[in-house]
């Protein structure tokens, strides 16, 4: 039975209860202690440098070349905090209550209810480190409305929060190094956790430069490697986001939590070709003015395609403004899943646009209308921008076309309220973890948690683990546990260097992508799926028999980097199925064809599903086993969602 | 539907940083015109891979222009023919069929080339621990509103603080200087409220530790703001020289102890 | 990390001194023109020798020229250990580089705009600096009836034999004599000479652009940079120093070349 070590007592004091009963470790003990932080985004960064100011050693380690560049750099439109400065009804509470239903109440309370209740924290914590965030005349802090609120609730900094807020963490992490109580490995990748009478007590990476197979030893290890996306190829992620960090603990006990959960972000620049290589995401702020349309009828929506006609010819009535047509009250801000399912609808019907026809637009004429083209130009200039870059078109003169791509894994690392997960020692933050954001991610909502995570959770929740632990001698790096570990990762490497077949490791990789998107993607029926999961078996045979990895191990290597990778996304789309397949219902992000409503939404079933779906790895080509966390809702009532 | 083209790229090869390095020709055939400059060296790779022969190694990761990660000189410039993007934001519709197409490395003896492409930039992390940073801990900050700053100077720090330490200010001076990315971070911190309490220690310490890392002087050409994908200006290096004269000249504080 | 690195070895150290020794030379040259620009009266170089006195022998002027001197040669030391130093910064060069597309041309050549102007300035000061305190340089004297401002002019070749630099007194007859070495017969011979008039025209013109991009590079050195005044620095520096001063100082060689 999982226990998820959620406190005792009235939610709203759960986390100032667990943080006095919680151990602490003595002052001069800390720098006894070394913690291993694999990952440097906001969660990774927050947490190092949080720790080391606390006087705890600790060890960064990132594939990049920086920390700066992890991939909360990309995130646009802002973050969420129930700060109420505006005076629109604000409050923890709204917070905790607009998360857990925009997570289609398969979030645990107590997890949410902590993140809208330090939310605030994290702005003044981050204004403090000097991060310019978007400000009023008046000098105060501005706010802007996001998807799935009826407040405005949310900080920015024009188009480039996680930027600025990755910059205020990275800075602090930086001033941690300066003082040497962060020791930063960059262009390293964590390929595996060395346990010792099981629990965590460090790591093997590879130096991406040299090849060196290194082991790393500490008192507890942190994964703050974020989302998993890139099984689906085409996503919003970087190039280099992977699933390896938390596939590896996943193989050696960490039980991995609704890995079917993947938010499909419903304003994407459309695929133009099979080049293609990432997609972009166009900020979800865009639909404060933006007005989603597609032709009413499919004779137009041909001539848009074949380019016979203009957007600008369609005539008013012509027009379907389905998500204000079907969402009277937060019209084109409803939340992602629903707008994504929307558009997917309208493409199915026919009413597609752009040459390829997977498309609906985006159009701001009528914003640029009523606030000036000078307005708009200031708050989305630098996404105008971005777009007419890729696309070559203009969005001050046509609308923007748009597509929904993934962008978010809700799934993860299962972790317990001290976010730590089934492996003693071995703790899980940010996107990588499974924790708050239920089937369905608010926009705003993944820095906040990031954040939240770093500075202020894992602070307490590792001293306690410290304290009870109780034993400030070092790690023994002789201890067998480590060279055993190595060796399994270099046989590992050298297996993967003898693949010499005819297919690039990107072949199979695009392959596994189309397989995902097309029966694990936006919408999911049990047949689809008991063919994926067919089709991913093959496709790793075909992997481990006919792929081509080039290079040696003593160098730079790009093809041993994604062979390495793609080994393991291979293996988790194969539990992204299997979960999938065992979630008979909707709920957010996850829209089984069979569960849905008279009206076509989502359609829950918490009877039966309303836990937490956490799958225990049982050896090579064995089922998982499926360990079932049930979500207890004290505090609010299940509803069917509804944002018409 | 898009138009196709076939190009030579000429592109510098070498195995690791103790390698000499060469110009290697190759073919890039079949391109689409709406292919980003990464994607087309997507296909290349990919062809090198097929045939067996070591795919051209270049840094890039996000693929949007935020991250910082890709470089590359493009014909004599950084981040390629067009001004205010990324080489990953660069599409090969600014090319035409049958150009030839120069990629090198960024050039700086501060950025040693470890493979091909890619280049070493931890100089700049190096320029941003010696004190591009606030010295406050988490957790002790008062409320986030307390503080008022007019909007002018938040978003003057804004536009400072975009910054993507991609490097191709270096790359574009002809002197290898770094000023501009060590100014950006200066100037953010020397406007904002937050800033002010070590405001002239920083600007000596990260000046010193720039110089350390062997970039050169500034000429005041311009070329890095005109080479600048997020359009950090030369005001920022003015106010750099202002802080660190002012801190030399007028002012006791030196560089942190600790 | 302790004590931090004295100001004048750091890189905006340098560049501080380039800019105000820079700056200080600009200085110069304005004070410069303004006595050179007597060469255009009419009076036989009456006036322009007495300039030439005042200046090589008055001694605030003489402190000032030796920190000038001093500036030059600092100037130039300075812009030879930065570009050393930024040479080290970049050992190995692009097989392209397209500074075109990013920045001026004068911007970039810095160095060479500036060693043309170094070459000037030593054959310039050997042309009259050194003629005029130890060469060949002929003597004049002025005969001026007081009362009609009729002036009588005698080329001497030998230095008179009452000479001990200047010398001025009055005769019988309310007739001034002034005695002194005549540049301006110097500078009319000099620019006899089309290869150092063709010298002088092509200083002039690194001048220009040296200062065009250098006038105002130093305020942005010394960190004045502010929207209000760059308009301003920008004009004086294209226009003043960047036109203006170096037509004038060009117009010099060519008007005794061609006119005289």
């Amino acid at each position: 039975m999982l226990d998820s070590k959620v406190p005792s007592g009235p939610l709203a004091e759960k986390w100032s209860k667990h943080k006095f009963e919680m151990k602490l470790v003595n002052p001069a003990n800390k720098r006894k202690f070394t913690i291993i932080v694999v990952g440097t985004g906001l969660a990774g960064a927050a947490a190092a440098a949080s720790l080391a100011e606390l006087g705890y050693n600790v060890k960064t380690f990132c594939y990049q070349d920086s920390p700066r560049r992890a991939h909360s750099i990309a995130a646009q439109g802002g973050i969420n905090a129930s700060k109420n400065y505006q005076n629109d009804g604000d409050s923890v509470f709204r917070l905790f209550y607009d998360t857990i239903k925009g997570g289609d109440y398969r979030a645990r309370e107590a997890n949410v209810y902590r993140l809208a209740e330090v939310s605030g924290n994290i702005i003044d914590q981050c204004v403090a480190q000097g991060v310019p965030f978007a400000r009023e005349y008046g000098g105060l802090l501005d706010n802007r409305s996001f998807g799935g609120a009826q407040v405005s609730r949310t900080f920015y900094a024009r188009g480039q929060t996680g930027q600025q807020l990755l910059l205020g963490a990275y800075s602090a992490l930086n001033r941690q190094i300066e003082k040497g109580k962060v020791t930063s490995y960059t262009r390293h990748e964590m390929l595996d956790v060395v346990k010792i009478d099981g629990e965590a007590k460090g790591i093997i990476t590879r130096d991406l430069v040299t090849g060196e197979i290194e082991a790393h030893e500490g008192h507890a290890v942190l994964l703050c490697t974020g989302g998993y996306g890139n099984v689906f190829f085409l996503s919003t992620n970087a190039m280099g986001c992977n699933v390896t960090a938390a596939w590896r603990a996943h193989k050696r006990g960490a039980y991995f939590a609704n890995p079917c959960y993947t938010q499909i972000h419903p304003t994407c620049i459309p695929v133009t070709g099979d080049h293609q290589s990432k997609l972009t995401l166009m900020s979800e702020s865009l639909r404060n003015d933006g007005r989603v349309w597609v032709p009413k009828t499919i004779e137009l929506a041909e001539k848009l395609r074949k380019g016979e006609l203009k957007p600008k010819d369609i005539k008013e009535d012509d027009r379907d403004y389905f998500l204000e047509r079907k969402y009277p009250s937060f019209g084109n801000l409803v939340p992602r899943d629903v707008a994504s399912r929307n558009a997917k609808e309208m493409v199915d019907e026919g009413r597609g646009v752009g040459k390829t026809g997977v498309a609906v637009f985006l159009d701001f004429a009528e914003a640029i209308q009523r606030l000036g083209r000078d307005v708009v130009e200031a708050k989305y200039g630098n996404l105008f921008d971005m777009y007419y870059q890729i696309t070559d078109e203009n969005p001050y003169e046509q609308p923007m076309r748009i597509y929904p791509a993934v962008h978010y894994t809700m799934g993860g690392v299962w972790v317990d309220y001290n976010l730590m997960t089934t492996v003693p020692g071995l703790y899980c933050l940010g996107e990588a973890n499974f924790s708050d954001h239920g089937a369905n991610r608010l926009g705003a909502s993944a820095l906040m948690q990031g954040l939240s995570d770093g500075y202020f959770v894992i602070p307490y929740t590792v001293g306690d683990y410290l304290a009870k632990i109780g034993n400030f001698k070092p790690v023994d790096k002789n201890n067998p546990a480590f060279e055993q570990t190595r060796k399994e990762v270099e046989e590992r490497i050298n297996k993967l260097l003898s693949l010499n077949g005819s297919k690039t490791v990107d072949d199979i990789h695009k392959k596994l992508g189309h397989i995902m998107w097309e029966y694990c993607g936006m919408a999911r029926t049990a047949e689809g799926l008991q063919k994926a999961k067919g089709l991913i078996q093959d496709l790793r045979k075909e992997f481990w028999t006919d792929a081509r990895v080039l290079g040696a191990n003593e160098e730079l290597n790009m093809s041993l980097e994604k062979a390495g990778r793609v080994a393991d996304f291979l293996e988790l789309g194969e539990l992204m199925v299997d979960d999938a397949l065992n979630r008979n219902e909707s709920c957010g992000g996850h829209f089984r064809l069979e569960s849905q409503t008279e009206e076509g939404e989502a359609k829950r079933n918490d009877e039966e599903y309303a836990y937490v779906a956490a799958w225990q790895y049982n050896g090579d080509n064995q089922p998982e086993i499926l360990h079932k966390e049930p979500l207890i809702f004290e505090n609010v009532k299940l509803t069917q969602r509804s944002y018409k | 539907m898009s138009a196709h083209m076939n190009l030579t790229l000429k592109v510098w090869r070498q195995k690791n940083s103790n390698d000499k390095g060469q110009f290697v020709t190759i073919q890039a055939k079949d391109i689409a015109d709406d292919m980003s400059f990464l994607e087309m060296l997507d296909v290349v790779n990919e062809d090198l891979t097929r045939k067996g022969e070591d795919p051209i190694y270049f840094d890039h990761d996000c693929r949007e222009g935020i991250c910082g990660m890709c470089s590359l000189v493009i014909n004599g410039r950084p981040h390629g023919p067009k001004y205010g993007i990324t080489t990953c934001q660069l599409h090969m519709r600014s090319f035409h069929d049958g150009q030839t197409i120069v990629i090198e490395p960024w050039r700086a003896s501060a950025f040693p080339v470890l493979k091909d492409l890619a280049v070493d930039r931890t100089s700049f992390d190096r320029i941003q621990q010696a004190g591009g940073y606030v010295n406050i801990n988490t957790g002790g900050p008062q409320d986030a509103n307390n503080i008022l700053i007019p909007k002018r100077v938040a978003d003057e720090a804004f536009e400072s603080a975009t910054c993507i330490g991609c490097g191709a200010c270096v790359a574009a001076c002809k002197n290898a200087s770094a000023m501009l990315f060590v100014s950006a971070k200066i100037s953010q911190f020397a406007l904002l409220p937050q800033g002010q309490t070590e405001r002239y220690e920083r600007a000596q310490a990260m000046v010193d530790q720039m110089d350390a890392e062997g970039f050169g002087n500034c000429t005041n050409t311009g070329a890095c703001e005109a080479e600048c994908p997020k359009g950090i200006k030369l005001t920022n290096i003015a106010r750099m020289n202002r802080e660190y004269f002012t801190a030399k000249f007028f002012r006791q504080e030196d560089v942190h102890q600790h | 990390m302790s004590k931090s690195k004295p100001v004048l070895t750091s890189s905006l150290g340098r560049k501080l001194i380039m800019s105000l020794t820079g700056l200080f030379l600009c200085t110069f040259l304005i004070v410069h023109l303004i006595g050179n620009l007597q060469l255009f009266k009419d009076d036989a170089g009456y006036a322009f020798n007495n300039y030439a006195y005042f200046m090589t022998h008055f001694t605030p002027i003489k402190v000032v020229s030796y920190l000038l001197y001093l500036s030059i040669i600092i100037h130039a030391v300075y812009a030879l250990i930065l570009t050393t130093k930024n040479k080290a910064a970049r050992p190995i060069g692009y097989d392209q580089y397209d500074g075109k597309a990013n920045s001026a041309w004068n911007s970039r050549n810095m160095g060479i705009l500036g060693t043309v102007l170094l070459i000037f300035i030593v054959t310039h000061m050997q042309n009259f600096w050194y003629q005029y305190k130890f060469g060949t340089t002929p003597y004049v004297e002025y005969r001026t009836e007081v009362s009609t401002g009729n002036q009588e002019v005698l080329k001497l070749d030998d230095v008179p034999s009452d000479y001990n630099g200047y010398v001025i007194y009055p005769e019988p007859g309310g007739i001034e004599v002034v005695k002194s070495k005549d540049l301006y017969r110097q500078v009319e011979e000099t620019f006899k000479n089309p290869l150092l008039v063709g010298l002088y025209v092509l200083g002039m013109a690194a001048l220009s652009f040296h200062l065009i991009h250098g006038f105002q590079s130093a305020f942005q050195t010394i960190g004045f940079n502010h929207r209000r005044y760059n308009g301003i620095i920008r004009t004086i520096g294209v226009w003043v120093f960047g036109i203006i001063i170096p037509i004038l100082f060009a117009s010099m060689p060519l008007y005794f070349y061609f006119i005289k």
